[in-house]
């Protein structure tokens, strides 16, 4: 797992909930930070911002916790970069 | 107070499965779906391909030229609804009846073709002179005011605008002012017309459209598919229906509304629930009498089995509960009114609609959803159910006369 890719997300998370970065572990669940549902389009939206990948409705819903979805980006970006 | 009982006495309905009443009923009671791929923005501009358009609509066919251009898509939508219905009627709105009758209507968005035609022009084209009939075409009661002017009815006409719960808000309202004698005719209903690119895009966003097609009820449901349309309502007093001879087409028995104070947008069952009691109460119906749920059956992952849960909470195992949205998709602020137009005549032809698209049961919305093939039923009552984004429910109760 990339370590630079795992700070940038949760460094979206962070900002998006407003909340300090360091309180975003790579561990961390959705549930643990108190990420409801309009907190996670907006995270779904700020993180597609910041890698400009486009991250399917079906594969966000199944997406839990931090380590999901630095996995999630880590298999977009590959197939972007396969391109 | 007076209290009248109310009567339905005339449908108009424009949707995605036709621009009649009667083409949108033979399509509810065959199980066909309207959902389609969208025509009315590029192809490929949004994620999702479907929604539920009115199929070839050409305002040339209702208006004249320069009648169209005073009216956003939405606007057209509610007069055509409303011609549709005040003609089933059969009323002629004399000068004492214009000045007694109101006109209620709902929508969510408005006229946002109009704005979005606008801002593009500002924004995109860098054109510094806005079209001057913007604000009167994208006023929210645009279609309202234009179907007093059409009769020139001058009582209470307004507008209310709660999302997905915009027209049984207000065919709730037009319902009390007629039981009360606040009005003796009332024209209720919603209208809508959400496919501007703008506003797909921020419903993009939102990630509860689904990319195929919408499956109320079905374990691999997987969001819900935009609808565009208008339904009206004709509503007078029984007794003065039945006094004219008027082709009855059911009653209104009750309304109810609740606010859930939860959240923006995640439904609760406990505020679906305190709004159909409500209902219920309000038109001094036992939950045992109520045979069919025509429900809000969004097609969402959370909408329906929470709904699910609510109505379990209230009524027993044998009720009947299909979502008609699978077939002529979620308009919005019109939900409601096609909704009820689709009760009322599920109640009068003693035919059910059925849940459309529907695959495979999901054991959290384990009851009798109607699938895919309507059902032969007499009901005598039946609710019809909407849950607004900013958790505002409102359910109305319709008899069968």
């Amino acid at each position: 797992m990339s370590q630079e890719i795992a700070a940038r997300v949760a460094q979206v998370i962070a900002k998006t909930q407003h909340i300090p970065a360091e309180s975003v572990g790579i561990d961390s669940t959705f549930e643990q930070l108190k990420i409801d549902s309009l907190d996670g389009i907006n995270i779904l939206f700020a993180i597609e911002n910041e890698f400009d990948v486009d991250i399917p409705d079906d594969a966000a819903r199944r997406i839990r916790s931090v380590r999901e979805m630095v996995d999630g980006i880590e298999k977009l970006l590959a197939a972007k970069s396969e391109k | 107070m007076t209290s009248r009982r109310v009567a339905v006495t005339g449908i108009g309905v424009i949707s995605a499965l036709g621009p009649t009443r009667a083409e949108f009923w033979d399509a509810l009671k065959a199980g066909r779906s309207a959902i389609r791929p969208m025509t009315l923005v590029p192809e490929g501009s949004v994620r999702f391909q479907n929604g539920a358009e009115v199929p070839d609509y050409r305002e040339s066919d209702h208006f004249d030229e320069k009648e169209s251009a005073l009216l956003d898509r939405f606007a057209q939508f509610a007069l055509i609804a409303a011609r549709e219905a005040v003609a089933n009627s059969g009323i002629a709105f004399d000068e004492a009846l214009k000045e007694n009758s109101a006109i209620v209507t709902g929508s969510c968005v408005g006229g946002k073709t109009t704005e979005d035609e606008g801002f593009r022009g500002l924004y995109e084209l860098k054109n510094m002179r806005f079209p001057p009939l913007s604000i009167p075409k994208a006023m929210a009661n645009a279609g309202a005011s234009r179907i007093s002017l059409e009769y020139g009815i001058t009582g209470p006409v307004y507008t209310i605008s709660t999302a997905c719960s915009s027209a049984n808000h207000a065919i709730g309202q037009a319902f009390w002012m007629v039981r009360n004698g606040t009005a003796e005719v009332a024209i209720a209903g919603g209208s809508e017309a959400p496919f501007s690119l703008g506003l797909l895009k921020a419903w993009e966003a939102m990630r509860v459209i689904s990319p195929d097609t919408c499956r109320p009820f079905s374990r691999d449901r997987r969001g819900m598919i935009l609808g565009e349309g208008a339904a009206m309502l004709v509503l007078e007093p029984l007794d003065r229906a039945r006094a004219r001879g008027a082709r009855i087409w059911g009653e209104i028995a009750g309304f109810g509304m609740s606010s859930d104070a939860h959240h923006l947008t995640q439904p609760s069952a406990q505020g679906a629930m305190r709004a159909m009691r409500a209902a219920l109460c309000d038109g001094s119906v036992a939950p045992d009498a109520i045979g069919y749920i025509n429900a809000h059956g969004t097609g969402t992952p959370i909408n329906d089995p929470t709904e699910v849960e609510a109505i379990r909470a209230i009524f027993s195992e044998n009720i009947l509960i299909s979502s008609t949205k699978s077939m002529h998709g979620h308009a919005l602020g019109a939900a409601g009114a096609i909704e009820a137009a689709a009760t009322l005549l599920a109640l009068d032809h003693g035919v059910i609609p059925p849940t459309a698209n529907f695959t495979e049961p999901d054991p959290a919305c384990d009851l009798d959803v109607i699938p895919n093939a309507a059902r032969q039923a007499q009901v005598e009552y039946a609710l019809s159910n909407s849950f607004a984004f900013g958790g505002l429910n409102a359910v109305l109760a319709f008899r069968k006369l």
